[in-house]
């Protein structure tokens, strides 16, 4: 296939690979070569990573006098952030919400996944279903929300009524919206971490389960003893990008609530969002930013081998 | 690349009370899962004048109208939006399909000084994902004079960590013979990468493809800042201002309309190539 295409002309077949292999290697040197095939995407990494970070750094430690041009360094954009009851807000909220999102995500594409794992075509319906939403752009999803979550006549509401419950101001009220946003994320988010778990699944052998079940081994016992530790891994890898989820998408923040009411969905990017945007205070979002870049740092470090481990173990 | 294996296992069908249970709730979870979707669905067809109160009812009782989709049509330049996000989609993919390459094969068939460091300085763009740089990133582009312009929403996205690691993975799967052979015929090493292992590595290429083409179809926050004006907007930009006029006039119809204009290409594309896209989506982990 391929290589006669590339059967150009060969006329010292054979006898001529080592010098061609070495004229290949020699012209431009190893290193040479493969830097110059690292560059394109270096440039890219350097102009909107590297540099980002160096740039938001020197930023967030410069202050700007209002109305002069002398800047000095310092950490009053830091004071000035910490002093700002919005962004310990935002932080707050934002663990909160990583809680409150992950873990019913997790334990309910779990139990999808192990309910769901058998080929049949009910189960692959069901499976299509619980995935659709994590094709939806999240400002898709937000949008469709927007009515689900509208009080006396939203989808919500509606339907809640029918087993007698009475009107709820799901985005309006300040204990309740942010919590109204946890379950956007959990319908949105799930069915993409049960596909991690129905691959995870199909790893474990099979004579594992046979074995217990001959040694007296419930459901219960088999899940505990057998499923949980095996999908170790995947579930290590889940956690990860589930982390990253709740850190970098709030376009469902920007639709439905604007970090209402009184600040009650403020999450960190949204606050570095508007801070930017809306306030043009760069300094403060720098510095918002390298708050958030060092708590993915700390993620990383803390999971660069599950990240790693998780790419080469779903590619393989 | 190993064949990708069915997502499903045979079991022996085994009735019991504890088994029924079981399938109702993950029927009762699935139904509760499809309500939003299936209202989208109902609500676009549904005429305008029908009754406020029961707007939340699933329940096709009506003859299907398409006027909400014509109002959705008339309220905002769909045929711009959607041409503006295909072309962000395909600009990424196209410079993302020759950066990830080239980077990959490096990763994958050579061994230099500093291979290590660098492996780990790309696997750092799995974290500091794009969207939490939206602040410098700004500068950047403002600087470059992208600002308001797609280039400037794609120019981000030309580097991916992510597609780096999947033609890593594909290309060592790929037998070294091939390249052996190819060199004893002689061919150069840019021929090696473009006639021997691309060709092969097509499958890791079209996963990589489809997530990325999903994620930037659905993007929306760095679109937003990058862009001011109407002509550059991106379908989900356009759907979020959309959606803010339709919902202070409360056309709920007409909302779930553009929603379900902005999310069917994706949605249908699945139903298509179901398979390939699950197959895809466990390649992406990491986006």
């Amino acid at each position: 296939m391929a290589q006669t295409a590339l059967a150009v002309d060969s006329p010292e077949h054979g006898t001529a690979a080592p010098r061609r292999v070495r004229r290949l290697a020699g012209r431009l040197g190893a290193d040479g070569r493969a830097w110059l095939l690292l560059l394109p995407s270096l440039v890219f990494l350097c102009l909107f990573t590297y540099w980002p970070i160096v740039q938001v750094l020197l930023q967030a430690l410069t202050i700007e006098t209002f109305g002069s041009q002398a800047t000095s360094l310092g950490l009053g954009n830091f004071d000035r952030l910490f002093a700002d009851a919005a962004f310990t807000g935002a932080l707050l909220n934002n663990l909160v919400y990583a809680v409150g999102t992950i873990a019913p995500s997790i334990a309910l594409a779990l139990a999808l996944a192990v309910g769901l794992q058998e080929a049949t075509r009910f189960n692959a319906l069901l499976r299509t279903v619980v995935f659709f939403p994590v094709l939806l752009p999240l400002v898709a999803a937000a949008a469709l929300f927007l009515f689900v979550f509208l009080p006396g006549i939203g989808l919500l509401d509606y339907y809640l009524a029918t087993l007698g419950a009475g009107q709820t101001n799901w985005l309006g009220d300040p204990d309740l919206a942010l919590w109204s946003l946890v379950g956007l994320t959990v319908w949105k988010n799930a069915g993409y971490y049960m596909l991690f778990f129905l691959a995870g699944l199909q790893a474990i052998p099979l004579d594992l389960y046979e074995a217990a079940r001959i040694e007296g081994a419930g459901a219960w016992r088999r899940f505990t003893r057998i499923t949980l530790p095996l999908l170790g891994p995947s579930l290590a890898f889940v956690l990860v990008i589930a982390l990253v989820n709740v850190i970098t998408q709030v376009d469902h923040v920007v639709v439905l609530t604007e970090g209402g009411p009184s600040g009650a969905t403020d999450l960190l990017l949204f606050y570095i969002y508007q801070t930017a945007h809306e306030s043009y205070d760069y300094g403060k979002a720098a510095a918002a930013t390298v708050v958030s870049v060092a708590i993915l740092l700390a993620l990383s470090l803390v999971s660069l081998r599950t990240l790693e481990r998780g790419v080469h173990y779903e590619a393989s | 690349m190993a064949a990708p294996r069915p997502l499903m296992r045979a079991g022996g069908a085994r009735f019991d009370s504890g088994r029924l249970l079981a399938i109702a709730l993950l029927a009762g979870v699935a139904l509760v899962w499809s309500t939003p979707l299936l209202w989208m669905l109902v609500a676009s067809l549904r005429p305008q004048n029908f009754g406020g109160l029961d707007m939340a009812s699933l329940w096709p009782d009506f003859t299907p109208t398409l006027a909400n989709f014509a109002e959705a049509l008339e309220s905002a330049d769909f045929a711009r939006l959607y041409l503006n996000t295909i072309l962000v989609c395909a600009g990424i993919l196209a410079v993302q399909l020759a950066t990830i390459t080239l980077a990959g094969y490096a990763f994958a068939r050579l061994s230099f000084r500093g291979r290590e460091v660098v492996f780990y300085g790309f696997l750092l763009q799995l974290m500091l994902v794009p969207p939490i740089l939206i602040v410098p990133n700004l500068t950047t582009i403002t600087r470059l004079g992208l600002y308001d312009s797609l280039l400037g929403v794609m120019a981000p996205y030309f580097a991916s960590a992510f597609g780096v690691f999947l033609m890593r993975q594909t290309f060592r799967t790929i037998p070294r013979d091939f390249e052996e052979a190819a060199v004893v015929d002689g061919a150069s090493w840019w021929q090696l990468i473009w006639r021997v292992l691309v060709p092969l590595a097509r499958p890791g290429m079209v996963a990589f493809a489809i997530v990325s083409v999903v994620s930037h179809w659905n993007e929306f926050l760095w679109p937003l800042m990058v862009v001011s004006s109407l002509d550059n907007q991106t379908l989900t930009v356009g759907l979020a201002s959309f959606t803010m006029g339709a919902e202070s006039a409360s056309q709920w119809g007409v909302i779930a309309a553009g929603t379900c204009l902005v999310a069917a290409p994706l949605l249908l594309a699945f139903g298509l190539f179901q398979r390939q896209f699950v197959n895809s989506f466990l390649f992406s982990g990491v986006k």
